[in-house]
């Protein structure tokens, strides 16, 4: 936060929002999900999703293109707390020390 | 935000919503209630204003200079959400006869945790219910004052521990019943009454849309496991919201206008309720429960969890 005393928006407003997307939470992570394409659902054919819909960070991605389903993770959000490891239905995601 | 005619319930349409909390709020590491939030905006119709209480919620997700929040958003006090709701309601009526607004219909969503709707806020919640307006009110509730330190609430379980209900030699930590939130509200006549939690979350998102489409004041009690104040692992959260479902800790149900009470799915699935006990085993919370001398006392507890399964069966007809 830079901004001069009069250049702060009445009443303390956050006028864009979402922003807290520039603060960063993954440095409190002590275990990362690793995820295994093998049995997972998504990728088989996009069902599922139970750790997209659990996430409390939003730090699932889930993208299809053309047919094609992957999967990956943002480490800058992740807290680690493994909520997608436990309601995984196949055990594709294991939880790693960092 | 465009209008939308179903709620998303399936993981296609999900993921065709934008989530209405971004990433990056501070939020524990495993805490429910994010989730929540996030299937809270797979129901949304439309243009949507959330008014809310002081709690863990609020002042996590919206640490200045930052918020997590994608939609319009106001901060209230720790007692007067559904209060400022109700202005806020009557606000948008007014701008927009004046024409100085532009949307006819605004949903208001009222969100508190569970020490402002049990204890603090109850005040103005019923008040609210009473006058009527068109809003939701959402109850999210982890058992304690988490954010200020796990100050035991209305809303805590009997033989929960808590830094204002320490289990020790003399007491087996809260002695007090929770208080049966949902059903003081639905005693209000209003039109829709719901409980809910994260696990079954189409069973969560389906209510919340019914819960705005009602007209009039609607109510809905989330579940959200806290695995710092009932020190469990951060991974099981959601898994512990089922198992309250299935120990008949916080069954699932509706009630129509205060009269008609329906069971929802999860819970009429229940053939026999799982003892409490599998539940009190994985929170730190109640691990004093289990020795010897507070036997008696979790037996009681067992006896009086039956008994209200029994009560909710017998009024939602089920057998």
């Amino acid at each position: 936060m830079s901004e001069k005393y009069n250049e702060i928006p009445m009443a303390g407003n956050i006028l864009e929002p979402g922003n807290s997307e520039k603060y960063k939470t993954g440095g409190w992570r002590a275990e990362k999900p690793i995820h295994n394409n093998e049995k997972c659902l998504w990728i088989k054919n996009g069902t599922c999703g139970r750790c997209w819909i659990f996430c409390p960070d939003m730090s699932v991605i889930l993208t299809e293109k053309d047919g094609k389903y992957s999967y990956a993770y943002n480490y800058d959000y992740c807290k680690g707390c493994g909520i997608c490891a436990t309601e995984c239905p196949t055990d594709s995601i294991h939880m790693e020390k960092e | 935000m465009a209008t939308e005619d179903k709620p998303a319930v399936s993981i296609k349409d999900m993921l065709k919503r934008e989530p209405i909390l971004s990433s990056g709020h501070r939020m524990c590491a495993g805490c429910a209630a994010p989730t929540v939030v996030k299937l809270m905006g797979m129901a949304l119709r439309g243009p949507t204003i959330v008014c809310e209480n002081t709690g863990c919620l609020e002042v996590a997700t919206t640490i200045y200079p930052y918020t997590a929040w994608k939609i319009p958003w106001i901060h209230v006090a720790f007692e007067n959400a559904a209060a400022v709701a109700s202005g806020v309601i009557e606000a948008t009526k007014v701008m927009y006869s004046k024409g100085r607004y532009e949307h006819e219909h605004v949903d208001v969503i009222a969100l508190g945790g569970d020490g402002s709707s049990f204890d603090i806020g109850f005040g103005a919640i019923s008040g609210a219910m009473e006058r009527g307006h068109d809003m939701v009110y959402m109850c999210y509730d982890n058992g304690a004052y988490q954010n200020t330190g796990i100050q035991r609430s209305g809303a805590t379980f009997t033989g929960q521990e808590t830094t204002t209900s320490w289990a020790g030699s003399k007491i087996p930590g809260k002695l007090e019943r929770k208080k049966p939130l949902a059903e003081i509200i639905a005693a209000h006549r209003i039109p829709y009454v719901a409980t809910s939690e994260p696990y079954n979350y189409r069973d969560f998102i389906t209510k919340f849309r019914k819960a705005l489409e009602v007209e009039g004041p609607a109510f809905i009690h989330a579940f959200s496991p806290c695995p710092r104040g009932w020190r469990s692992a951060t991974g099981a959260s959601i898994s512990l919201s089922k198992l309250a479902v299935e120990t008949g800790l916080h069954p699932l149900y509706e009630v129509i206008n205060g009269e008609e009470w329906i069971m929802s799915g999860p819970s009429k699935r229940i053939k026999e309720l799982k003892p409490v006990d599998e539940y009190f085993k994985t929170q730190g919370q109640f691990k004093h429960l289990f020795k010897p001398e507070w036997e008696d006392f979790r037996k009681r507890i067992q006896d009086q969890v039956t008994h209200d399964w029994e009560l909710l069966k017998k009024k939602c007809g089920v057998d």
